[in-house]
């Protein structure tokens, strides 16, 4: 909820946000955490991590740790079971110096939306989707929820506290 | 102003550690004026710059302790004792400046007992020696002169304080003010050099009139000094290290590029191409060159250790450093720092001999410590030698069969050289008498964790009577390493060729490997070398486990005493890779050591050696095959909170889970094995009959084909649980989410994303057995137990199998809770309880047990603990903890409870 609060004061009154879609639901990330599009390929998996990373990949010569959004949401792999060696794209971020690649299902266009479609996110949502979207935004017929960087890239500091 | 106090705090750094060690030669060779003149330079520069920044309490200091100094110039004799004052003036000066760049300020307190010693030392000896002599012969000028020359000083100082200018360039021109000095003072020891001959003895005329003629050397080297200082400039480590990144950078790109070329033939390329590889590579040496520093820089506090040891030891050592100038990379030498002081200081303990015994055995009476470094291949080779009395092997191989590291057999085959290895473990001292130095068998470990975590090896060579030599292996640089490059299933992964000894291929035939209770080892030239298989290591175990193990090459690598096989399935070659640091997400994984880009452009994980060398030595390594997963060896895992669970699909196609330390095996079986026996199934298993029982009561046993059984066993009975199928192996932090009201179930969890039942198997074990629950220990009567642990599945786990054993168990969630129970409940008589707990750990409830009443006090307490180490035994046996069982050890658990009833018993008898 915090992080909500700052985002949403930080932000102006229209934001832009990169679309992007893991099984049929609509995410937006913040246009300027986003540093790449690109599709991903050749993920070197790294045995023994946490389930959430598929692996590590090579982005113009830097090792980029790749984040299956999927699984961060939670949701099971069905779909993702299959084009696991090959996800379909990535969207390149970065936190603290560190270079990841976000693996979608598909990106979609850039949005600029206003605060008039902008909605709390609600409370019934599954406790770990609460804590990944920052808002939820009314589009045209579909549902667009803004997801927190980097609370989708904080999961190795939360694991290691409940550890 | 900050930026300036920074500066004088590396520089006085600096100037401290040199001081430190020309003080040390200037006691050995006290005529050496060259010595003594850049000592002096020294502290006066601290001095000045500590009066410029306002520093008043380093600046008393250092000028009490440049008074002194200033009188060893004036020929005063320079002791032992004196010269250990003024190190300890150092040492508080250095303990002053760690402050003030901790707080950015000079921290309060007083120096008054150090300065008074220095001023006695100062003052009070010209009356005893060479002083009175001109102070009978000679004219007032001359006493005057004297006292004078200290003063002088103070008058410096105050035109030294008193000299303008808050910037650098004012900065410097104080630094020549103290050469100007003495040069001033020159003409006054001039003058009783030409009285003296009357009556002065020569030595001191010769002394006295040096001073005066080395005063313009003084000047020169200033001068020098001052021009070579242009030529080198201070860069921020941090400016240097992007630096090395972005050089790592175009190396990988090069390679890239290099990789292209040689699939396209395309001349027109590869001229341009090779210049860009041949500048890079230029390059990559050049800024590997900037970060490195010479190894003497490391010994540099050396002399000063030995020098003090020596002391405090009352043993003569000599130090003898050759090498110093071999350079490095510094952030080598930052490790390695520590382990050298500490080999110095063990040789210096242990190794050599008492004075007296060293003339007993016909050596010097000087105990030489030598210590060498020299470049080799692409690694850096230091010795520290001493020539005492060698390792005593006898006592270590006796030390190291009493502490259980190996058994009487093993370390009689062993060879010297392994045994001296033995010093390497924690805990390992042989020394009959533990000083303050050393003895207490610390340290070793450390050193070689220490030289281990920059892949570097350490090596023992000891003769009886001869002395030791230890001699450190390490790798020039950490950015840049040599690797084997192997696939292990479907990926590649790069292995460190510093701990590669060799590479074997294996195959059905002639150098196959074989098992030991599953256990893969090799025969390699009469001797048995541990495998462990790279797959299985990494949890890839893809279910052909014994099939990829029958041809592939087994990597023989080396990691300190241990020396193990990494089954791999194909090697492919070497090449140099430059080492990137894991994602802070995967470097908790210890199997690696950081990541690479390879000529390809593939990303390849790079193995560290030492990571799997610890889990080769705790011997759990997850199986290969599920068949062969046994469930005592995979006990010692369940350290941090994570369970391996056997998941299996049970009735109607839910998936269902059991610990796997408790299941003795999996089992494939016939379906015309199964026999009925009134109305129950059963089958012939190892000689014995086997009840069968499914796990669910939807779960038919099938009439054809083959049946999965999870096979429980305990002590003679054995029971087989019938599954659908199984499905995996997982190891997860299990968060029990539904308590289920059904006895067979313990509860849920979420495993891998789905939702499964964990069963109770103690729902299931009287089902097989009706006597089971009852347990076979029913003729005692039934003790009460006290079972504590936070989890409420280890508790849920636990109780019906202490209540199958004969015991009726109460249960507490807490330290607190148990206290209470404990406090009211006079029936308890045994506690089980988990050591590790959130807040009041077991050991503080055993620690409060023991201070309270008697009845508490000397009940009996077993520890459940994830991970058996050292301390804890320790902390356990300080606490009267009867046993230690590791925390799935329900067979271990329960022979030490009968232990207990059993001691009871006898006591009672």
């Amino acid at each position: 909820m915090q992080a909500a609060n700052a985002n949403g004061a930080e932000t102006g009154p229209t934001d832009e946000y990169v679309t992007v879609y893991v099984a049929d639901t609509l995410f937006g990330l913040a246009i300027e955490r986003v540093h790449d599009v690109f599709v991903p390929s050749g993920v070197t998996p790294v045995p023994l991590a946490p389930s959430e990373i598929v692996g590590l990949l090579n982005l113009r010569g830097r090792v980029v740790t790749a984040v299956c959004l999927r699984r961060r949401l939670g949701l099971p792999d069905a779909v993702a079971q299959d084009d696991k060696a090959s996800p379909k794209m990535a969207i390149g971020l970065e936190q603290t110096g560190e270079t990841f690649a976000l693996v979608v299902d598909g990106v979609g266009e850039v949005l600029r939306l206003g605060a008039d479609s902008r909605e709390a996110v609600p409370i019934n949502l599954d406790p770990r989707w609460r804590n990944l979207a920052t808002c939820v935004h009314r589009l045209d017929g579909r549902l667009l929820v803004i997801l927190d960087v980097d609370a989708l890239l904080g999961f190795s500091a939360a694991g290691a506290k409940a550890a | 102003m900050d930026d300036l106090l920074r500066e004088f705090l590396t520089e006085s750094g600096e100037h401290l550690d040199t001081v430190d060690a020309e003080l040390v030669r200037f006691e050995q060779d006290p005529n050496n004026q060259t010595i003594l003149r850049n000592i002096f330079r020294l502290v006066h520069t601290i001095k000045g710059t500590c009066g410029f920044l306002g520093l008043p309490r380093l600046e008393a200091l250092a000028h009490a302790a440049e008074t002194l100094m200033g009188r060893f110039r004036d020929g005063l004799p320079a002791t032992s004792e004196s010269v250990t004052l003024i190190l300890s003036t150092l040492d508080r000066l250095k303990a002053i400046l760690a402050d003030l760049e901790a707080t950015g300020s000079e921290p309060a307190g007083s120096d008054d007992d150090l300065i008074s010693e220095l001023e006695r030392m100062a003052s009070a000896e010209p009356e005893a020696a060479p002083a009175p002599p001109p102070e009978i012969v000679l004219p007032e000028p001359v006493s005057r002169e004297l006292k004078p020359g200290e003063v002088s000083l103070d008058d410096l100082e105050a035109a030294f304080l008193a000299a303008p200018g808050p910037s650098e360039a004012d900065f410097a021109a104080p630094v020549s003010a103290p050469v100007e000095a003495p040069k001033a003072e020159a003409p006054k020891p001039a003058a009783p050099k030409a009285v003296a001959p009357k009556a002065e003895p020569a030595e001191a005329d010769s002394v006295k009139a040096e001073p005066a003629g080395d005063t313009e050397a003084v000047v020169a080297t200033e001068t020098t000094a001052a021009g070579s200082k242009i030529q080198t400039i201070r860069v921020n480590v941090d400016t240097l290290e992007h630096l090395m990144t972005m050089v790592s950078e175009l190396v990988l790109t090069r390679n890239q590029l290099l990789e292209i070329a040689r699939r396209h033939e395309d001349s027109s390329y590869k001229v341009p191409l090779q210049r860009l590889s041949h500048v890079t590579a230029e390059l990559q040496e050049g800024v590997m060159k900037t970060r490195m520093q010479p190894i003497g820089s490391a010994w540099q506090k050396l002399p000063r250790v030995v020098r003090d040891l020596s002391a405090e030891l009352g043993k003569q050592i000599d130090l003898v450093m050759v090498g110093a100038e071999t350079e490095l990379d510094r952030q080598v030498l930052e490790v390695i720092k520590d382990p050298l002081t500490h080999m110095v200081r063990n040789s210096a303990d242990h190794g050599l001999e008492s004075t007296a015994g060293r003339i007993a055995v016909g050596k010097p009476a000087r105990g030489t410590i030598r210590l060498a470094a020299y470049h080799e291949g692409g690694t850096i080779t230091i010795e520290i030698a001493d020539d005492g009395k060698g390792l005593d092997l006898a006592a270590i191989r006796k030390k190291a069969v009493e502490r259980g590291l190996a058994s009487q057999s093993d370390v009689e085959r062993m060879t010297d050289a392994q045994v001296a290895k033995f010093i390497f473990d924690a805990g390992f001292s042989t020394a009959a008498a533990v000083t303050s130095v050393s003895g207490r068998g610390v340290g070793m470990d450390v050193v070689k964790t220490n030289i281990e975590t920059i892949g570097g090896i350490i090596d023992i060579a000891t003769t009886a009577g001869r002395g030791t030599t230890f001699t450190i292996k390490i790798p020039l640089t950490l950015a840049i390493v040599a690797a084997l490059i192997v696939r292990a299933g479907e990926h590649r992964f790069a292995l460190p060729q510093v701990a590669v000894l060799e590479l074997v291929r294996v195959d059905a035939g002639a150098q196959r490997v074989e098992r030991i209770n599953g256990s893969p080892v090799l025969r390699l030239r009469e001797r048995l070398l541990p495998i462990v298989s790279l797959t299985g290591l990494l949890g890839q175990s893809d279910g052909q486990g014994a099939e990829t193990e029958q041809a592939g090459f087994v990597v023989v690598a080396q990691v300190g005493r241990e020396r193990f096989g990494i089954l791999v399935d194909e090697v492919f070659h070497t090449e140099e890779i430059v080492v990137k640091p894991m994602s802070a997400k995967l470097r908790h994984i210890p199997m690696f050591a950081g990541n690479t880009i390879l000529g390809d452009g593939a990303v390849v994980l790079i193995v560290d050696p030492n990571g799997v060398a610890r889990q080769v030595a705790q011997g759990i390594q997850g199986s290969n095959s599920h068949a062969d997963a046994d469930a005592e060896s995979e006990a010692a895992e369940m350290g941090d909170a994570k369970t391996t669970l056997l998941v299996f699909k049970g009735g109607q196609g839910s998936f269902k889970a059991v610990p796997l330390s408790l299941v003795t095996r999996l089992e494939e079986i016939e379906c015309d094995k199964v026999e009925w026996l009134g109305g129950r199934p059963l089958i012939q298993y190892r000689g014995r009959l086997m009840p069968l029982v499914p796990a669910d009561s939807a779960i038919t046993i099938r009439s054809e084909g083959t049946q999965a059984l999870v096979v429980f066993s305990d002590g003679e009975r054995a029971m087989g649980l019938v599954v659908d199928e199984i499905v995996d192996i997982v190891e997860e932090r299990l968060d029990i989410e539904i308590a289920a009201d059904r006895s067979d179930l313990i509860g849920s969890a979420v495993l891998r994303g789905r939702a499964t039942d964990i069963i109770n198997i103690a729902h299931f074990l009287p089902l097989a057995y009706d006597d089971w629950a009852r347990g076979p220990k029913k003729a005692e009567q039934a003790s009460t137990l006290l079972l504590v642990d936070d989890s409420a599945f280890f508790r849920d786990m636990l109780s019906p199998v202490l209540k199958a054993a004969g015991y009726q168990v109460i249960t507490a969630a807490s330290a607190e809770a148990a206290l209470t129970i404990l406090q009211s409940d006079a029936r308890v008589e045994v506690v089980v309880t988990d050591l590790e707990m959130p807040g009041r750990s077991g050991f503080d409830l055993v620690a409060a047990m023991r201070g309270a009443e008697p009845r508490l006090a000397g009940l009996p307490v077993i520890g459940l603990t994830g991970t058996v180490g050292t301390d804890v035994v320790e902390r356990a046996r300080s606490l009267a903890i009867s046993d230690l069982v590791a925390k799935f050890d329900r067979s271990g658990l329960i022979a030490a409870l009968a232990e207990i009833s059993a001691t009871n018993v006898s006591q009672a008898a």
